[in-house]
């Protein structure tokens, strides 16, 4: 299949998990949609790896995948966090950045 | 043969995502993005970047997603109702939008490789062998650099997590470090001259004392 | 070690006594502060003799030294040193300048003692004396200018030394004030001629001068102009005059000292030291010359009036500057360095004696309650009397010498300086009659009581002290007079002062008789070697004769005196009353406050409150300030409102902001 396929869907998943963030309330599913748009991002940069020929961009995922992981690591830690404290989890309660 | 796969596997990515974000459930939208997940791979593996696809599925499928799912169990994944925002509508749109201009910048951009099939395989090309070898050289900063990240994170997450004393609301000693202040005190509001401060009803004025009746008077 | 050497002692000795008594002002007991003073002028005054002397040593070509102990400031154009010019000129101000100070200090530590304000009093006086002799030997304009503004500064000091008394504080402000418009002049003037020579230091200007100016060249008249603006107002000439006479609510050494000896002097000195620029301009020194002759007519006329005893003495020290100021501008250098060196004896002395007299007053100044204090105060009469002979220019007192040297020279200059010579001997009428006037008034007669009960040994004490202005009831406590009184009788370091001045007073004269001596001219020739005007003296013989003018002028006008104050003393009210108006003239010193009032301070008030009411108030608080402010809280509540919160919106937001750039690149590209 030709490169420019691939892009396509990483650009529709991307598009997938951006919508996520901007509809769903839980934390943890908004998390779940950052993870969806960064693995378009990772699709993207292995297909481009692919196009040129160059191991780079696989390097380039692999790092986003470990910034992944951080993000989760401390995202999930802020949440149990949260739910210790007894606060909502809900982001449309988490309001505290109000004007 | 390949575009089969592809398509299964793209539909499968795509299905998955759209998954996590429809479902309702937490736990749902958790398992769907592990499909999701598992076609990504698939999709990595057609891209032949085999190491990577890998990673995927161990690192993320298996020990991310094992994670998630225990933090869903933790705080008891219920069904979320549908924000009130109108972004509920809004959002979507927004992101169609997003979509056809990003596969308009992506596809419409003048390079040549982007309607080939790639570049010329290179027996070698994404195997474990290669990607270390990079690692290992090139990109030797990158990687210990995020061993760092990882490091700082784990720590990161139990420093949070973590029950300690504090984490619970503590009031007496929140009221003595933190003075309980009105509401928007301190807030952008007030700069703004918008304060909805009011200041609490003065304590009833003391009653007068009783005046003490001239000693001797009553004896 | 070499005359500039001294110079910088000279400066050294009052700055060390200034900082001395000022840092020890808790430790220091007793009139300790005041022996400390005295003894820092002495040494400052010692310096100056050797310095005097070290400068005869050397031919008379080679009498003008400078000394810099470093730079200010050199840059592009400008060389601002740290420098002294020693010349005659300035040692011959010098020494007069310690020497009066040391005597006037020396009288401070009897007569000031009791005030609460002892060491206070001395920090400044010291400090007054560091700037003037700073101002004296200033080698460059900058130096100049600071000694100019630091004499402005103690003055204003000393004047509102009783700071809790209305009347001296509100003193202090108008001569400031009055001073700071006289600076002000001095730097701009000083600005006209540094674009011009390119330097500050004066002997360049000096040299450069005739080569960089025409003769009478606009530029240089606004400059001399300038310079003369700050001339008149140190020195109270018309009509920047109306500080002086209110600064006699300073203490009676500071009116001896700045504001008859010293400070009011450096006018003249300026004028002097600027000759080389004043002679290439005529018509500035013409504008000065003619504002000297008017203020010393207009302070003779003033004086006659007066009741304030300081009042009439400081009247007659604007009128003698008067004098000073137009024989400088005239071209009578020495006459009137030599009227200078004689008025700072004289004047000096007479407001000591005027101070025993207040003092034996218990601190009230009114003429009209004085009387008969001849036989009370015998030394203070004495005193008063040599001090008056030698202001009316009585043979052969120090005046008679000085006053007519400068009178023979306009007379001798001849065309519109003779109307000022004869202008001059009006003056001089004027003043035997209000010198005498205060003396026959004050002295002779019946005694008033306060002279009664000091003839029976008892220094008269005020019942509630008061000031004697305003009769406001005050206390002793700092910041008002001191409740003890001293009189030259009963303390020696008063006689000593003041029996010195007397004896000055008298003999000072012997320096420069006519056809006999020549001392200050010959002296002071270095200085003004450059100078055409000082070349032309008048003869031995047009001297004499002015003096002996002088003497009959004089004479005349002690027996008018004699005649209305003693011998028919009602004859005082007749005069009154047939020149009512022009009575009414003088005793509202020719409405020249008024003037002032109406001319400058009420617009500058109006526009003031003007100012603070529709520019300040209106403009900038209202709209300017609280325009941006509301400006501000606006954009920041609209700015507010996207700050909601909700997480998603700021996701959306930030979407938004990167497909609007994709879609600039996609378009640009």
């Amino acid at each position: 299949m030709a490169i420019g396929w691939y892009l396509a869907v990483s650009a529709v998943i991307f598009s997938i998990g951006a919508a996520g963030v901007l509809v769903r309330r839980s934390p943890l599913v908004v998390l779940l949609c950052l993870e969806l748009m960064l693995n378009a991002a990772n699709l993207a940069l292995v297909a481009f790896s692919r196009m040129w020929g160059s191991e780079d961009g696989q390097v380039f995922a692999l790092i986003v995948m470990v910034i992944a992981a951080c993000e989760v690591t401390v995202g999930l830690g802020l949440i149990v966090a949260m739910y210790r404290r007894r606060m909502p989890l809900d982001v449309d309660d988490l309001r505290e950045l109000q004007g | 043969m390949s575009a089969v796969l592809f398509f299964i596997a793209a539909i499968g990515a795509i299905t998955g995502a759209v998954g996590v974000v429809m479902l309702g459930s937490q736990f749902y939208s958790v398992l769907a993005l592990v499909i999701h997940l598992v076609a990504l791979a698939a999709l990595f593996l057609l891209l032949r970047a085999e190491f990577v696809a890998a990673a995927q599925v161990i690192v993320y499928a298996g020990a991310v997603m094992v994670l998630y799912v225990f933090v869903v169990a933790y705080v008891g994944g219920g069904d979320e109702e549908a924000t009130r925002s109108g972004l509920r509508f809004l959002g979507p749109l927004l992101a169609l939008a997003l979509a056809v201009e990003l596969c308009v910048a992506l596809l419409g951009t003048a390079l040549k490789g982007i309607s080939s099939k790639g570049a010329r395989f290179v027996p070698g090309f994404g195997t474990p062998a290669d990607i270390g070898k990079l690692f290992l050289t090139k990109f030797l900063l990158p990687f210990e650099l995020a061993s760092l990240l990882l490091l700082v994170a784990a720590v990161g997450a139990i420093v949070l997590a973590r029950r300690r004393r504090g984490l619970e609301p503590d009031e007496e000693r929140e009221a003595r470090y933190h003075p309980r202040l009105p509401a928007w005190v301190g807030s952008m509001a007030e700069a703004g001259g918008l304060t909805r401060f009011e200041e609490p009803p003065a304590p009833p004025a003391a009653e007068p004392e009783p005046e003490s009746a001239p000693i001797g008077s009553q004896s | 070690m070499t005359a500039t050497t001294f110079g910088w002692l000279v400066l050294l000795c009052p700055l060390v006594g200034m900082v001395v008594i000022a840092l020890g002002y808790k430790v220091l007991p007793g009139r300790t502060p005041g022996w400390i003073a005295t003894a820092a002028i002495g040494l400052s005054f010692a310096c100056a003799v050797v310095m005097l002397v070290k400068l005869l040593d050397l031919p008379t070509a080679h009498r003008q030294l400078t000394s810099s102990l470093w730079n200010y400031a050199s840059s592009v154009g400008v060389n601002a040193k740290m420098g002294i010019l020693v010349d005659p000129l300035s040692v011959f101000m010098v020494l007069v300048v310690s020497g009066v100070s040391t005597l006037i200090h020396l009288y401070s530590v009897s007569y000031m003692s009791g005030d609460r304000g002892y060491t206070r009093f001395f920090a400044y006086l010291n400090y007054f004396v560091f700037s003037m002799l700073l101002l004296l030997l200033a080698g460059n304009f900058l130096l100049l200018i600071v000694g100019w503004a630091f004499v402005g500064a103690a003055s204003y000091l000393l004047i509102s030394f009783w700071y809790r008394r209305t009347t001296a504080t509100r003193a202090g402000i108008k001569a400031f004030v009055i001073n700071v418009v006289g600076d002000v002049g001095l730097v701009l003037g000083t600005f006209f001629i540094f674009t011009h020579t390119g330097t500050l230091d004066f002997l360049q200007t000096f040299a450069a001068v005739p080569h960089v100016f025409h003769h009478n060249s606009t530029d240089l008249v606004v400059g001399c102009l300038l310079l003369l603006v700050g001339a008149f107002a140190k020195s109270a000439q018309v009509p920047l005059h109306t500080w002086l006479p209110d600064a006699m609510e300073g203490p009676t050494p500071v009116s001896a000292l700045i504001h008859a000896a010293t400070m009011v002097t450096a006018g003249v000195y300026l004028i002097a030291r600027m000759h080389p620029l004043f002679e290439l301009a005529p018509t500035a020194a013409d504008i000065g010359a003619v504002g000297g002759c008017l203020t010393l007519l207009i302070a003779g006329t003033i004086g006659l009036t007066v009741t304030d005893v300081k009042r009439v003495i400081a009247y007659s020290t604007m009128s003698q500057i008067g004098y000073m100021i137009m024989g400088a501008a005239a071209g009578a250098y020495s006459g009137a360095l030599f009227l200078l060196m004689a008025h700072a004896f004289f004047k000096a002395l007479l407001f000591m004696a005027a101070g025993s007299l207040i003092a034996a007053m218990a601190g009230n100044q009114d003429l009209d309650r004085m009387g008969g204090f001849r036989r009370a105060l015998p030394f203070t009469f004495g005193c008063f009397l040599i001090g008056g002979m030698a202001l009316s220019g009585l043979p052969p007192f120090s005046g008679w010498f000085s006053k007519d040297d400068i009178l023979a020279f306009l007379d001798h200059r001849g065309g519109g300086f003779e109307i000022m010579g004869i202008a001059g001997y009006i003056g001089a009428i004027l003043t035997a009659i209000y010198t005498f006037r205060l003396i026959f008034r004050a002295f002779l007669g019946a005694p008033c009581p306060e002279a009664k009960e000091l003839e029976e040994g008892h220094l008269a004490h005020a019942e509630v002290p008061t000031n004697p202005q305003t009769g406001e009831v005050e206390d002793t406590d700092v910041g008002f007079p001191g409740p003890e009184h001293h009189i030259a009788e009963r303390e020696w370091p008063m006689k000593v002062a003041m029996g010195t001045l007397a004896v000055l007073a008298t003999v000072g004269g012997f320096l420069e008789v006519p056809g006999v001596d020549d001392a200050i001219r010959r002296f002071l020739e270095p200085s003004f070697s450059t100078s055409q005007l000082a070349a032309s003296v008048p003869s031995t013989g047009a001297d004499w004769i002015g003096l002996v003018i002088g003497a009959a002028i004089a004479v005349v006008g002690v027996v008018i005196a004699y005649r209305i104050w003693v011998l028919a003393p009602g004859t005082a009210a007749v005069i009154r009353e047939r020149f009512a108006p022009l009575y009414r003239l003088f005793v509202n010193k020719w409405y020249f406050d008024e003037i002032i009032d109406y001319a400058i301070v009420r617009p500058a008030q109006w526009f003031g409150q003007v100012a603070e009411t529709v520019i300040d108030r209106t403009l900038v608080a209202e709209g300017i300030t609280g325009g941006t402010v509301s400006v501000i809280g606006a954009v920041s509540a609209a700015v507010r409102r996207t700050q909601t919160g909700f997480l998603r919106y700021y996701v959306a937001l930030m979407l938004l902001g990167v497909s609007g750039v994709v879609i600039y690149f996609l378009v640009a590209g």
